[in-house]
């Protein structure tokens, strides 16, 4: 395959992507202008200040909540990859297509859908009252549960589709060997399935984590700003302060955890890159 | 292995088509004629048939493009987007703009009306001379209350510490319009510098979280209908907005003072008609037209005659006219300088605590 056939993408990625991340990375050294300009002394006050535990305590704090989303979402894409990929193949599309639909609408609208489902007047409490359920309605909204409950959602799809795609691919007839040989349920899972979608878990959880560790319109929508994921910080430097030296040393702290934690993960499940 | 990375490109695409903010972003601007004007505003913040009346007046098209902070347009202007010629920031951000070099200066001779300015609003320390700016619409922030659940009229902000009112109570998601209420409450400045002041007045506002529902600038006037929350700090303006929709809704600004705002008409130094941009200022600020966008947006306008003309109900509702005895107390908001930063970090602490 002659090379030249890159050259369209690589020098798009590099005039688009890799140039303006570059800047970034140099912006992230210099420091904010009294008017929220930018004042080219460079140093690395913006990482030194970055070291503080109030900035540690919001990169943790987003951590928790990607790793909690992630496993969310592989608890419940999981069955659900599982009965797509197993089911007859004009089912398959009709169940794909379910899962996409949502795409077919903006993000915003969606999580705006969530704030008239959790609200107290919402369905949610409209439903658990009128069965008789609950008394007192239940107070969801603008709690850390309620910007859980849109991560997962917002960020299932990812999960379920590198997963049916793993799953479909599986060989039935390893399974039935498996079961033909007295493994039990548990271990042919353990044992069996579970090695040969590896790839496919790997996909799902990546894709997941990372966006949801970004994430911020769903904590400032669901969790009613009561608290702040990196996403905030990042966004409420750059837009709010408008300093954007700390928001992009903010931007590539994020970035470097994200590399390490992903090739660190690529080792650990034996992956090569 | 094909599958595999096809299906996490096909991820990729979705992710990207799921979550794209804005696209229109005034893209067309490079294809700017001489008779199209280009006006930048917040948006919802266009009476009602006025862009039209001014396109058949002036015999020109104008094109609304609109932001949602005077961050976002400062950023956007900042960034080098041009070809707007009309925009609207707020009171302090005219002079970081003026600063920043991006505003024109107005020839008053083409904007008559600017002698008709409410008494309040002239000559206001951040443009004195109305050398790049007018104000347009104006008000106040106070407190919106459900009067059928907080029952004793509150006259003070000290309602919003109350623990009887715990999980009822929204706030501006505003790091300086948060920090006035505490700050006023102290019987400080809001636009403080002191260190140490602004330590107490972070601590005054972590004692008050766990009573707030959420910190919202955009959604409490649906809150304050819904009956989710029913002590609201906000602006005026929604709050008037929620009233009309649930009567039992009250404004009260509380007797320790608090912000005092004007959003300004400025004309762009990059506008590429400015003439024209001057004639539109003049135009929003008419007296008739003034009145139309009062009575529909609910916001006062800066035009003292347009007072007349504004229907009884608008003008005594003290969350759009707020009364003079209630304007001796407020407050500028102002540029507070490097201090900026020691409000960032309280409002960040705040947000973890």
């Amino acid at each position: 395959m002659p090379d030249w056939l890159l050259a369209p993408t690589l020098l798009w990625m590099g005039v688009f992507f890799f140039a303006p991340l570059f800047l970034m990375l140099i912006i992230s050294f210099a420091s904010r202008g009294t008017y929220g300009g930018i004042e080219w002394t460079l140093s690395f006050a913006n990482y030194r200040a970055l070291a503080d535990t109030l900035y540690l305590q919001i990169y943790f704090r987003s951590l928790v909540f990607a790793t909690i989303t992630t496993a969310l979402c592989l608890l419940l894409g999981f069955p659900l990859a599982y009965h797509i990929a197993r089911a007859p193949a004009r089912w398959q599309g009709v169940w794909l297509i379910l899962v996409m639909i949502p795409f077919w609408t903006n993000f915003l609208v969606r999580t705006y859908a969530w704030i008239f489902i959790l609200r107290t007047e919402g369905l949610l409490n409209t439903v658990v009252m009128g069965l008789g359920l609950r008394q007192d309605p239940i107070e969801i909204l603008y709690t850390d549960a309620a910007v859980l409950i849109g991560l997962v959602y917002g960020y299932l799809p990812f999960m379920v589709l590198p997963l049916y795609a793993a799953i479909e691919r599986l060989d039935v007839s390893v399974v039935e060997a498996a079961w033909d040989l007295y493994a039990s349920g548990w271990s042919v899972f353990w044992r069996v399935v579970l090695p040969l979608v590896k790839p496919g878990v790997i996909a799902g959880c990546l894709l997941v984590f990372i966006p949801s560790l970004g994430a911020f319109i769903t904590p400032d929508l669901l969790g009613g700003a009561r608290s702040m994921m990196v996403g905030n910080l990042i966004q409420h430097e750059y837009l709010v302060i408008r300093d954007w030296p700390f928001g992009s040393a903010v931007a590539f702290v994020l970035m470097g955890m994200v590399m390490l934690g992903v090739v660190g993960y690529l080792k650990l499940s034996g992956r090569k890159m | 292995m094909v599958k595999f990375f096809s299906m996490l490109l096909l991820c990729s695409v979705l992710y990207l088509a799921g979550c794209q903010p804005d696209a229109d972003d005034a893209a067309q601007k490079t294809t700017q004629t001489s008779r199209t004007l280009y006006y930048f505003t917040w948006s919802d913040y266009v009476g009602p048939g006025l862009l039209a009346d001014f396109e058949r007046e002036a015999g020109v098209k104008v094109v609304v493009d609109t932001f949602s902070s005077n961050e976002e347009l400062l950023g956007k202007l900042q960034s080098g987007a041009t070809g707007y010629d009309v925009a609207v920031p707020s009171d302090y951000m005219v002079s970081i703009m003026a600063q920043q070099g991006l505003l024109a200066e107005l020839d008053l001779a083409k904007i008559p009306n600017v002698d008709l300015l409410e008494e309040q609003l002239q000559r206001l320390p951040f443009d004195p001379d109305y050398r790049h700016s007018i104000p347009y619409l104006w008000g106040t922030v106070g407190i919106g209350y459900d009067s059928d659940v907080v029952q004793t009229p509150p006259d003070s902000w000290s309602v919003l510490w109350d623990p009887q009112y715990k999980g009822k109570i929204s706030m501006l998601n505003d790091q300086r319009e948060v920090f006035a209420v505490a700050l006023r409450s102290m019987g400080k400045s809001l636009n403080s510098r002191d260190p140490a002041t602004i330590e107490s007045a972070k601590a005054k506002l972590l004692s008050q979280k766990p009573l707030v529902r959420l910190y919202t600038s955009e959604l409490y006037d649906q809150l304050l209908v819904s009956g989710e929350v029913v002590l609201a700090h906000g602006w005026g303006g929604p709050v008037a907005r929620a009233m009309a929709e649930r009567p039992s809704i009250k404004y009260v600004v509380p007797k320790e003072g608090g912000t005092i705002w004007a959003d300004c008409l400025v004309v762009l130094k990059s506008s590429r008609n400015k003439d024209l941009a001057m004639q539109f200022v003049n135009y929003l600020l008419d007296r008739e037209v003034a009145a139309r966008t009062t009575e529909r947006l609910l916001f006062a306008s800066s035009n003292r005659e347009a007072r007349a003309l504004v229907p009884a109900h608008v003008l005594e509702n003290p969350a759009i006219y707020p009364p003079d005895s209630v304007i001796d107390r407020m407050e500028w908001i102002t540029d507070v300088g490097e201090a900026i930063k020691l409000y960032d970090r309280a409002w960040t602490e705040l947000k973890l605590g």
